[in-house]
C-alpha cells in the first residue's frame, strides 16, 4: 500500500500531472477557452494529492525500517528514535528534494483553494507557472535523485543519521525554511502571469502581497531557527558564520523583504510596478540558485550534502530555463507596464524606495561576498575566503541608514510629506533613542555596535509612538482610543510589530558583539572566573544513552558567591557513526546566556583535566526572539481584512444579492 | 538606442544572471574534469624554498633529516606527512609503495609517538627512503600543513613545486606529479 514502488509511481504521476498543469491552462488562456483554464485548480489539487501520497510512502519506508530502500539504509537505523525516523526523511538530499516539490505542490493547492476570487485567467496562468516549476523539480527528483531506489541485498541495519541532525530544532528547520524558499514561487508565478497578461494594477498588488508576506514569515522563522540551531548544537558559541549556505537563505530574505515593501506601493499607489515584478522574479531566482549552489558542491560549505556535479548540471539547466525564461519575458514585456502613481521623494513611497535601494545594496554585497571565492578560483586560480570581516564592514554601514529610515518611513504620509510636521511626531521617539544611545555608550564598546544599538532603540520607539499616535493616545478619550484601536488596520499593527522585531534582533546582535569566552583546562573542583562569574567544575560522570555513550560535566556558576545555576554540558559518542557531538548547556535569563561546553579529557587518575569552553553571551536570545516577533508581525498583517483575497468582491456580490 | 532607466533595469538582471550562469557552468564542467575543486586546500608555500628544520629519526629506521640534506638531493623528492592514527594515511600506504618504485619518498611522522609510527610503516614494508619524526607538529606548521596526509614535491635545491592535500595513489601520481617531474 505504501511501498517504495507505489511512492515512485505516485511521484511519476505527479510529474505528468504537473506537466499537464503547465501546458493546458496556458494554451487555454491564449485561446480564451474558459473550460481549459478552469481545469488548472483540479490539476493542481490532484498533483498535490499524488505528491502527498508519494511523500507519505517515503515516510512509511523510513518508519518501518525498510532498509532495502537505499535512502533509508543510508540515513536511518533501527535504534533511531521514531521522531527522527520521520524527520530524517528530509535530512538528506533525495528526501529534501521531494519535500521541496511537495511544498511547491502545497502552494499550488493553496492558490487553487484560497484564490477562488482571482480572475480565472490569472489564476490559470499562475497555476500553470507553478506547475511548470513543479514538473522541472519532480523530473530532477526522478532522474537524478530518486529517493525510492532499492538496494540488493538489503542491509540488516541502516548506517544511521548524522547525530548533529538529531535535534528537534533541526528536525523542523528544513520544512519551515523550504516553505519560505518555495513560497516565493507564488509571487514569482504572479509576476510571470502578469507579464504574459501585460497588466499590473492595484488589484494585482493586493493579490500578490499576502503570498509574499506568508513566504517571508516562513523564511524569517526558518533563518532564525537555523541560526538558533547552530548556536546551541554546534557549540562554537556563534550564531551566524556567513557561510555560503546561510547567505543563500539571507539573499532571498533581503530581496523578499524589499518585495513585501514595494508591493505596498503597487497596491496603494500603483507605482513601482516593474520594480516589484523584477523583485518577485529575483527573489524566487535567488531561492532556486541557493538550492542549486548547495546541491552542486560549488560552494565550500559546512552544510554537506552528498555533492554530485551531474546533479548540478541538471539543476543549472533547470535554472537557465526558469530564470532565463522569466528574465527574457521581463525584458520583452516590462516596457508595456506603465506606472501611474507619482510621488515626491519625501513621502511614504519615497521611504519605501529608499528601503528597497538599501536592502538591494545589502543583498548585492552579500551576493558579491558569497560568489567572490569560487569566481576568483575559476578566473585567477587562487583560493581565498571571504568571511566575517568583509561582511560586517560592508553590510553594517548600509544597515544604519536603513534603521534610521525605518523609524521615519511609517510616520510619513503618502504622496507628499512635510518633513517638519513628520518630525514633530517623532520627538518622543528621538528622545528615547538618545537615552538608548547613552545606555549603549555605557554598556557597549565599538562605534558600530553603539550606533546600531541606538538606532535599534530608535526603530522600536518610533514604531511604538507611531501606533500610539494613530490610536490617538493623549488626544482622545479612553472610549475614542478603544474605537481607534479596533479600527486601526491589522496591517498597521503588523508593520509596527515587524519593525519592533527587527529592532529587537539588532539589539541582540549588538549584545552578542560584546560576548566573552574562555577556553580553560581544569581539574575537578577547580574554579575559573569569566566576566565576573566564577565557574567551578564540580564533577564529571559517564552514562549510556539510547544510541550513544555520554560524558556529562556538572559546572556550577556563582556570581559574588551566590549560586546562579549548575550547567550539565555533555560530550556524546555515537557508536554507529563513530562520531562525537557536544551537547551545550545554556542558562538564560533572557538578558544573558551562560553557555558551557565540555571538551576533551586529558591525563589519568589524579591528574585528569577537562577542557571546558565558557561563554557569556549578552542579549543572545533577543536575536531569535526578534525573528519570531517579525514573523508574528507578518502573520498579523496577513490577517488584515484587506489582505483576504477578494473580500471586496465577495462583499459586492453579497450586496448585489441583497438588492 | 539611448540608455534609459528601464533599459538598465531589464539589461542588468539578464547580464548578471548570464555571467553567473556561464561561471557556474564552467565550474561544474571543471569539477567533473577535476580542474576545479572548491574544497582544495591551497598551500601558500608552493613555489617557495622549503623551511629550515632538523628532525630526529624513528626507532629502527635510521637518523632523521634536515632541510640541508633535502636541498642537497639531485633528484626531486616527494615529502609525505603521515601519522599512524590517521585512517586515510593507512589507506594511502599501498599507493605510496607503488609511487616509491618511481621516485624517492621521504616521510615525516606528524604528531605521532615514534614507536607507533615506526611499527606502522614497517608493518607491510616502508615506502619511505628516509623517515623523520615531527613529534609536536612544529615543522608541519612551517610547511603550512593543515592535516594528514599531505604531500609536497620538492625540486633539487629545495623549492616546493607541488602540494597535495589528499591521500596519494598512482592515478594522482600520473596526473599531477609525473608531468611536473619532466620539467626538472
Amino acid at each position: 500500500m505504501f511501498g517504495p514502488e507505489q511512492g515512485h509511481f505516485a511521484l511519476a504521476l505527479a510529474c505528468v500531472l504537473a506537466l499537464v498543469q503547465f501546458a493546458v491552462p496556458l494554451w487555454g488562456a491564449s485561446r480564451r477557452d474558459a473550460r481549459l483554464v478552469g481545469l488548472a485548480p483540479y490539476l493542481a489539487v490532484s498533483q498535490l494529492l499524488a505528491l502527498g501520497y508519494s511523500f507519505l510512502c517515503l515516510v512509511m519506508c523510513a518508519v518501518s525500517d525498510d532498509f532495502s530502500v537505499q535512502n533509508v539504509a543510508a540515513n536511518s537505523a533501527v535504534s533511531k528514535p521514531l521522531l527522527y525516523k520521520i524527520t530524517g526523511v528530509w535530512g538528506n538530499h533525495e528526501g529534501s528534494v521531494l519535500l521541496w516539490t511537495l511544498i511547491l505542490a502545497v502552494c499550488g493547492g493553496a492558490v487553487s483553494l484560497f484564490g477562488r476570487n482571482l480572475p480565472d485567467i490569472l489564476r490559470g496562468r499562475v497555476l500553470a507557472i507553478l506547475g511548470g516549476v513543479s514538473a522541472g523539480f519532480q523530473m530532477f527528483c526522478l532522474l537524478t535523485s530518486d529517493p525510492f531506489e532499492r538496494v540488493f541485498p538489503a542491509p540488516m541495519d541502516g548506517q544511521g543519521m548524522n547525530p548533529l541532525l538529531q535535534d528537534p530544532g533541526l528536525a523542523f528547520h528544513p520544512p519551515i525554511l523550504y516553505t519560505g524558499y518555495v513560497g516565493f514561487a507564488v509571487p514569482f508565478a504572479f509576476a510571470v502571469a502578469a507579464l504574459i497578461e501585460g497588466r499590473v494594477d492595484a488589484a494585482w498588488g493586493r493579490w500578490v502581497r499576502p503570498w509574499a508576506v506568508a513566504a517571508w514569515c516562513f523564511l524569517t522563522c526558518g533563518i532564525a531557527l537555523g541560526s538558533w540551531w547552530s548556536y546551541y548544537v554546534l557549540g562554537w558559541g556563534g550564531y551566524w558564520f556567513w557561510d555560503p549556505v546561510e547567505n543563500a537563505s539571507l539573499i532571498p530574505w533581503l530581496t523578499g523583504t524589499a518585495l513585501v515593501h514595494s508591493a505596498i506601493v503597487v497596491e496603494k499607489r500603483e507605482g513601482l510596478k516593474i520594480w516589484t515584478v523584477l523583485l518577485a522574479i529575483a527573489t524566487f531566482s535567488f531561492s532556486l540558485s541557493g538550492t542549486f549552489l548547495v546541491r552542486s558542491g560549488i560552494l565550500n560549505s559546512v552544510h554537506a550534502f552528498a555533492n554530485d556535479p551531474a546533479r548540478g548540471v541538471f539543476i543549472l539547466a533547470l535554472l537557465a530555463i526558469v530564470i532565463g525564461g522569466s528574465l527574457a519575458l521581463f525584458a520583452w514585456r516590462a516596457p508595456s507596464l506603465t506606472s501611474t502613481g507619482l510621488f515626491s521623494p519625501v513621502s511614504r513611497e519615497g521611504s519605501l524606495v529608499l528601503n528597497n535601494i538599501l536592502l538591494c545594496s545589502i543583498c548585492a554585497v552579500v551576493v558579491t561576498g558569497t560568489m567572490y571565492p569560487p569566481f576568483m578560483q575559476l578566473l585567477a586560480g587562487r583560493t581565498i575566503s571571504v568571511g566575517k570581516p568583509f561582511f560586517d564592514a560592508a553590510t553594517i554601514p548600509l544597515t544604519l541608514p536603513l534603521l534610521l529610515a525605518m523609524g521615519i518611513g511609517t510616520a510619513l504620509p503618502w504622496k507628499r510629506a512635510q518633513l517638519a510636521r513628520t518630525f514633530s511626531h517623532l520627538y518622543a521617539a528621538a528622545g528615547i533613542a538618545a537615552i538608548g544611545l547613552a545606555l549603549c555608550f555605557w554598556k557597549l564598546s565599538g562605534i558600530l555596535p553603539i550606533a546600531c544599538g541606538a538606532l535599534a532603540v530608535w526603530v522600536i520607539a518610533a514604531s511604538v509612538s507611531d501606533v500610539l499616535r494613530r490610536i490617538g493616545i493623549g488626544h482622545t478619550s479612553a472610549q475614542g482610543v478603544w474605537e481607534r484601536m479596533k479600527n486601526l488596520p491589522r496591517s498597521s499593527w503588523g508593520a509596527a510589530l515587524a519593525h519592533i522585531g527587527a529592532g529587537i534582533t539588532i539589539l541582540g546582535l549588538c549584545g552578542m558583539s560584546q560576548a566573552e569566552h574562555a577556553i580553560v583546562e581544569v581539574h575537578i573542583g577547580e574554579t575559573r572566573s569569566l566576566a565576573g562569574d566564577d565557574w567551578t567544575l564540580l564533577d564529571v560522570h559517564n552514562y549510556i544513552g539510547p544510541n550513544y555513550k555520554a560524558m556529562q560535566a556538572d559546572i556550577a556558576i556563582r556570581h559574588n558567591g551566590k549560586l546562579v545555576t549548575i550547567l550539565h554540558p555533555e560530550k556524546r559518542d555515537f557508536t554507529t557513526q563513530s562520531q562525537t557531538t557536544t551537547e551545550v548547556a545554556i542558562h538564560t535569563n533572557f538578558i544573558t546566556d551562560l553557555y558551557g561546553v565540555v571538551g576533551d579529557r586529558h591525563g589519568t587518575g589524579k591528574d585528569t583535566t577537562y577542557v571546558l569552553r565558557l561563554h557569556r553571551n549578552p542579549l543572545a536570545p533577543w536575536m531569535w526572539l526578534g525573528g519570531l516577533v517579525m514573523a508574528i508581525g507578518g502573520a498579523f498583517s496577513l490577517s488584515d481584512r484587506r489582505m483576504r483575497i477578494g473580500a471586496p468582491k465577495r462583499a459586492a456580490a453579497r450586496n448585489m444579492a441583497r438588492a | 538606442m539611448s540608455v534609459t532607466r528601464r533599459g538598465i533595469l531589464t539589461a542588468v538582471p539578464i547580464i548578471g544572471a548570464g555571467v553567473l550562469g556561464v561561471g557556474f557552468w564552467r565550474m561544474l564542467s571543471d569539477m567533473r574534469s577535476g580542474a576545479f575543486d572548491p574544497r582544495a586546500i591551497k598551500n601558500p608555500n608552493v613555489g617557495k624554498p622549503i623551511p629550515s628544520f632538523a628532525m630526529p629519526g624513528l626507532p629502527g629506521l635510521g637518523d632523521g633529516f634536515t632541510d640541508a640534506e633535502l636541498k642537497a638531493q639531485h633528484r626531486p623528492v616527494l615529502v609525505n606527512f603521515f601519522a599512524s592514527w590517521c585512517i586515510p594515511c593507512v589507506a594511502e600506504m599501498p599507493g605510496l609503495r607503488a609511487i616509491s618504485r618511481n621516485m624517492p619518498i621521504w616521510g615525516i611522522a606528524y604528531e605521532d609517538k615514534p614507536e607507533n609510527a615506526s611499527a606502522f610503516i614497517q608493518r607491510d614494508g616502508s615506502p619511505y627512503a628516509r623517515v623523520a619524526s615531527d613529534r609536536h607538529g612544529r615543522v608541519a606548521i612551517d610547511w603550512g600543513v593543515t592535516g594528514v596526509p599531505e604531500s609536497f614535491l620538492v625540486a633539487p635545491g629545495g623549492r616546493i613545486i607541488w602540494h597535495g592535500s589528499a591521500a596519494l595513489d598512482p592515478q594522482i601520481y600520473e596526473a599531477e606529479i609525473r608531468p611536473r617531474l619532466a620539467g626538472l
